[in-house]
């Protein structure tokens, strides 16, 4: 026979898996996938604070869209120049939002571009400079309406 | 065919830094979304995006999920000679698109 209590046991197991079953669904990179994004990138290099300047609204109504600019401080000369920008964020489904390959003949290391964001948490921005070093800037967000994972109106 | 943008000054003088704007029209479907039946929507996002200049490459980007619909993408060149700038995106489902413009140097 099933007393009450047993019953009420059960019935809240039962309400916690499924919650448990409804956040996997929505599986979210962590910070330590981030770590891992940006590993694959510097190949354990250390990252140096500085130089890099990232420039990302720090409350964002709508993460669909978000307007991120990325500028380094450098010369871009043909001896000291930014080889490369990426762009990690640590609440999308994936670490990666954008890499770019730039040389001297930029003339200034600045891009813009527009992104998702899923959630709340730190977008992260890492330059590789022609010496091997490299440099990073991140910022704390707070997103209201998240984009990625909501569900589409088809 | 999408539709694209890319925009620079008309008229600049030799070595001036100018700005390249490319936009290109594109749903950049996550693959993370589904349908109100629970399908999972598949992945179709423009993967790359390449920028030359009178045929030499100055830019290359690698978009991921992250990029927003309808991609823009500013970025920065010194203007050497009068020309054409040409950008290339390539994605998913065989999807490539190039659209340039003239620069005049003076």
């Amino acid at each position: 026979m099933i007393t009450r209590r047993d019953f009420l046991i059960g019935a809240a197991g039962a309400a916690g898996g499924i919650g448990l079953a409804t956040m996997s669904r929505r599986a979210r990179a962590t910070p330590a996938a981030m770590q891992d994004a940006i590993r694959k990138v510097t190949g354990g290099a250390p990252l140096r604070g500085g130089r890099v300047k990232l420039d990302v609204p720090p409350l964002i109504d709508n993460g669909n869209s978000v307007a991120l600019t990325v500028s380094v401080e450098s010369p871009m000369t043909s001896s000291d120049y930014v080889k490369s920008i990426h762009v990690f964020t640590e609440r999308n489904p994936l670490p990666n939002v954008l890499s770019v390959q730039l040389g001297p003949r930029a003339g200034r290391a600045r891009i813009a571009t527009r992104v998702r964001l899923a959630d709340s948490g730190t977008v992260l921005a890492v330059a590789e400079l022609s010496d091997g070093s490299y440099w990073t800037d991140s910022a704390q967000v707070v997103v209201t309406l998240s984009a990625c994972l909501e569900e589409a109106l088809v | 065919m999408a539709r694209a943008v890319v925009n620079v000054p008309a008229t600049v003088r030799r070595g001036e830094i100018i700005e390249i704007k490319a936009l290109v029209q594109h749903a950049m479907e996550t693959g993370f979304r589904r349908t109100q039946l629970g399908e999972v929507i598949p992945r179709d996002i423009i993967r790359q995006l390449v920028c030359t200049y009178n045929g030499a490459e100055i830019f290359r980007a690698e978009l991921h999920p992250a990029i927003s619909a309808n991609p823009l993408l500013a970025f920065s060149t010194i203007a050497t000679e009068s020309g054409t700038i040409e950008v290339t995106w390539t994605g998913d489902k065989g999807f490539s698109v190039t659209q340039s413009a003239t620069i005049t140097v003076v």
